[in-house]
């Protein structure tokens, strides 16, 4: 039986069917979660998906980490269950606490809207198992705020717990140290600014993405 | 009491301010020339209702600290005035 995958919908999320529509094609079963929910509904993973949650208003994920859903998914990453945030996900992530750092306007603020090299730099998370450290994906960005920061002492914990699971090959926005998604102690809460349900049929441009939501399916199958 | 409460979210220091950086470089192409130390930042107007001032204040302080910024990157700096100001 395939796992479900739960997808969080905020008034203003724009890539949830996306995210449905990649898990599905990879085999398992994509269930969308509304935020006012309480409970997940017994899903076996999480996916916060990219979009504007409650607007962007006052910051990026500011808001959206209030919303009921977010207890239950906190409650649901404490307990070990896979979390992966995209994009505007990673930035609600981010603000909710589940993940270090915060995510600022690109250097240049450009808004930017193209493909990218990234590298794995890790395979042990819940969103790399797939993967081999090294591995090169081209996974489009599509962000404002990509722009990775946090402090020297949170980066050098990073480093040296191995907790960068992706680097640019090319830093597109200025990220600290070409950060383009991380994950948490327990390594089974993953952000990243690339959107890997866009790369997930050669039809798109690339099926890259398919070995990291491959990873997470691996995990609820 | 009313009081009308003025925050200045500012990013820390040590923080890239694109937003400022862009504009400083801009203001000699448009004649302005020894402006430096750009900063962007945004501004939240409120009124509360407290006790006191110092209660005005600590308040503030809390919903800065837990909603108006994210501490990773910003400070703010509250400012507290008596009187209301809905209009």
């Amino acid at each position: 039986m395939s796992g479900v995958v739960g997808v969080v919908v905020f008034p203003g999320s724009n890539c949830e069917m996306d995210c449905v529509e990649s898990v599905s094609h990879l085999g398992g079963e994509g269930r969308l979660l509304w935020h006012g929910d309480e409970d997940l509904g017994g899903v076996d993973a999480v996916i916060v998906p990219g979009g504007f949650a409650h607007g962007d208003y006052l910051r990026p994920g500011a808001i959206a980490r209030f919303s009921p859903v977010m207890t239950a998914v906190s409650r649901f990453a404490a307990d070990g269950g896979p979390v992966v945030g995209i994009c505007n996900g990673f930035q609600v992530l981010t603000e909710a606490g589940l993940l270090p750092g915060a995510l600022q306007k690109n250097r240049g603020l450009k808004f930017l809207c193209q493909p990218s090299m990234v590298r794995v730099e890790t395979s042990d998370s819940s969103l790399t198992s797939r993967a081999s450290t090294g591995d090169k994906l081209s996974i489009p960005i599509n962000h404002f705020e990509g722009n990775y920061t946090c402090d020297e002492e949170t980066l050098a914990r990073l480093k040296g717990e191995d907790r960068v699971v992706l680097r640019y090959v090319d830093n597109p926005n200025g990220s600290v140290d070409d950060i383009a998604g991380v994950c948490n102690e327990g390594r089974n809460v993953v952000g990243l600014m690339p959107h890997p349900e866009r790369a997930c049929n050669d039809l798109l441009g690339s099926s890259d993405g398919s070995v990291l939501l491959g990873s997470l399916l691996d995990l609820v199958a | 009491m009313k009081f009308t409460v003025l925050v200045d979210v500012r990013l820390r220091s040590g923080i890239a301010d694109p937003a400022g950086t862009t504009i400083e470089r801009a203001l000699p192409a448009l004649g302005f020339e020894g402006v430096s130390g750009v900063h962007v930042g945004k501004t939240i107007r409120f009124t509360i209702e407290a006790a006191d001032e110092e209660q005005a204040v600590t308040h503030s302080e809390d919903l800065c600290a837990s909603f108006l910024t994210n501490p990773v990157i910003e400070d703010a700096v509250v400012t507290v005035s008596p009187g209301g100001d809905d209009l």
